[in-house]
């Protein structure tokens, strides 16, 4: 659709004549993903923005409704794909709750792990990435040879790199073992030295300091009226996260602070997003030394999981299960209820209100994504800004456009 | 923990609550969604609206309405949840806005009209947000088709001559 000039001004605007307009995106290096803002710009300064988002739409809540509840993990992984794990991890305790399982210790300390892994991949990336929109290339750099490691990690455990698909419903795909354990203990010890390096490359970096502090106020009434959570929130006062006030996984069982902050501002986001990896970091060490032992998935005998693929393949009882779980009018007995359940995701509140009608498909499945209620804040946090202040806000919201979009 | 009865006496709407594992559901007309969600944010600290969806209940078979409209709220000094639920109907389904009360209610009403068709009276922004805006249908409704409706074939293809 063209856009007239009389769309993007506000109403009041004075002297129009002076005001550009400037198309910034869908196709910029420092939008990431596709969206698209119109500016209004007064000389450099921002008199308003127009987000125009949906370009990545793909009817991921459509797709739910007509897959069945281990099925949609695929999707769920591809909407904020800096943290697929986390995302599969707050799918099924979505699933899990309208269901009513409770899952093995076991599984619940590997989901809290992974959990965790994601949360340092997606900080990682978006203070790297707001690095390098900000001029500075070299702690991306660093920031992404962790991720590695950390993909490495994720392939042992899954088989996958990136869109694992790793949880089930009712547990995990495969089994952890000790070799998973001794490659997170080698991460766990080389990661601080990295964080070291990022820190002392941007904390007390003049000109990162200059383009970040002070630069996209949102006050903590604000915060609140716009639906922000997780960094977003906590940077601005809100003392809220999820693993501490509604306890999931094994959470309640391991040491760990929430990271909060009155700076309000992109460098408060950034310092919050930096001290929450060592935290993250305190949890995955807690956690690999604390795995209990025993099955990673519920008793076959529940008729709700699927059973270990060396038993589909080599018995008759296995192959039997298999079948149980996977044929449309077997498997899941699902209570014709709603509910809404939500995890600490690295971006923020990831929640999903499912309506369960009996069959193993979602009636509906829909998904709470924090990129879209932190986008819309957006034009709010920029006014009155210069224009080179967009990427820094922009990259400080970490708005993942496949989650926005879905 | 909110008590129906002072919501009743403060707005004459008559919460009909449910709960289910930790969620704690009120049922409320219409008519009184708003009353309600106001009386919650100003008098007993329902600061956050978490989210606004809806839910087509086309293919329900004892289902009375169309679409469900749904208010996740959160307090956030105590942390309490309540979930609002409201139902409205075909040919006209409408209800107030709430963006007075929550700002970052503005998209989440947006894209349940760009999704469901619901109008939210008195919306400052109220265009389509996901979709095209020359997009005629309500993707996630339930008698819309997976597939689509060859939109994708239809679709205007520019060449490299017209551009």
């Amino acid at each position: 659709m063209p856009l007239t000039l009389a769309d993007t001004l506000p109403a009041d605007a004075p002297e129009q004549e002076y005001l550009w307009t400037l198309n910034f995106g869908p196709q910029h290096p420092a939008t990431h993903t596709t969206l698209r803002l119109i500016l209004t710009l007064d000389g450099e300064k921002v008199v308003d923005a127009l987000p125009h988002i949906g370009y990545l739409h793909s009817g991921f809540e459509k797709l739910g409704e007509h897959l069945d509840f281990n099925q949609y993990v695929t999707i769920v992984d591809r909407m904020n794909y800096l943290s697929p794990l986390a995302n599969e991890i707050s799918w099924h305790h979505a699933v899990e709750k309208l269901l009513g399982i409770e899952l093995t210790p076991r599984c619940k300390y590997v989901r809290t792990i992974l959990a965790e892994l994601m949360r340092l991949h997606d900080h990682l990336l978006n203070i790297g990435a707001v690095a390098l929109d900000l001029g500075a290339f070299t702690a991306f750099l660093y920031a992404f040879e962790q991720r590695e490691r950390i993909y490495d990690i994720v392939e042992y455990a899954s088989g996958q790199r990136f869109h694992t698909s790793y949880t089930r419903v009712g547990g995990a795909l495969f089994d952890v073992n000790e070799a998973w354990v001794e490659r997170i203990r080698t991460f766990v010890k080389e990661f601080p030295q990295t964080h070291a390096e990022v820190h002392r490359l941007l904390t007390r970096n003049r000109i990162f300091i200059d383009r970040m502090k002070g630069i996209g106020m949102l006050s903590k009434e604000d915060a609140i009226s716009f639906s922000a959570t997780g960094p977003m929130a906590r940077a601005s006062g809100v003392v809220r996260d999820l693993r501490k006030d509604e306890p999931y996984l094994a959470y309640p069982d391991l040491d760990f602070q929430v990271i909060c902050s009155d700076g309000c501002d992109c460098y408060a986001r950034y310092l919050v997003r930096m001290q929450e990896m060592l935290e993250s970091l305190k949890i995955i060490e807690q956690g690999i030394e604390n795995i209990p032992a025993g099955p990673i998935n519920l008793d076959v005998v529940s008729d709700q999981v699927l059973p270990a693929k060396p038993s589909v393949y080599r018995s008759i009882e296995g192959l039997i299960q298999h079948f149980e779980v996977l044929m449309p009018n077997r498997g899941f007995e699902v209570p014709h209820e709603e509910i809404y359940a939500a995890t600490e995701s690295p971006n923020g509140e990831l929640g999903f209100y499912i309506v369960g009608n009996g069959t193993p498909r979602a009636y509906r499945a829909r998904t709470r994504p924090p990129s879209y209620i932190h986008f819309a804040m957006f034009p709010h946090m920029i006014r009155g800004h210069q224009l080179s202040d967009v990427v820094a806000v922009l990259g400080s919201l970490n708005v993942i456009a496949a989650e926005l979009d879905r | 923990m909110v008590d129906a009865a002072a919501i009743q006496q403060k707005t004459g709407a008559q919460p009909v609550e449910s709960t289910f594992r930790d969620n704690r559901r009120w049922v409320v007309a219409a008519e009184h969604v708003y009353a309600v969600l106001q009386c919650l944010r100003d008098d007993h600290g329902f600061d956050m609206l978490v989210d606004i969806t809806a839910v087509d209940y086309l293919e329900t078979p004892d289902a009375a309405d169309r679409y469900g409209v749904v208010y996740p709220l959160l307090n956030t000094d105590t942390g309490e949840r309540l979930i609002v639920k409201t139902f409205v109907n075909d040919p006209d389904p409408e209800l107030p806005t709430v963006t007075p009360l929550w700002r970052g209610a503005n998209w989440m009403e947006r894209e349940v009209y760009d999704m469901f068709g619901i109008r939210f009276a008195g919306h400052p922004d109220p265009r389509r947000i996901l979709m095209p805006d020359e997009f005629v249908d309500f993707p996630l409704r339930k008698d819309y088709p997976l597939k689509g409706r060859g939109e994708r074939h239809n679709f205007p293809v520019i060449t490299r001559a017209e551009s």
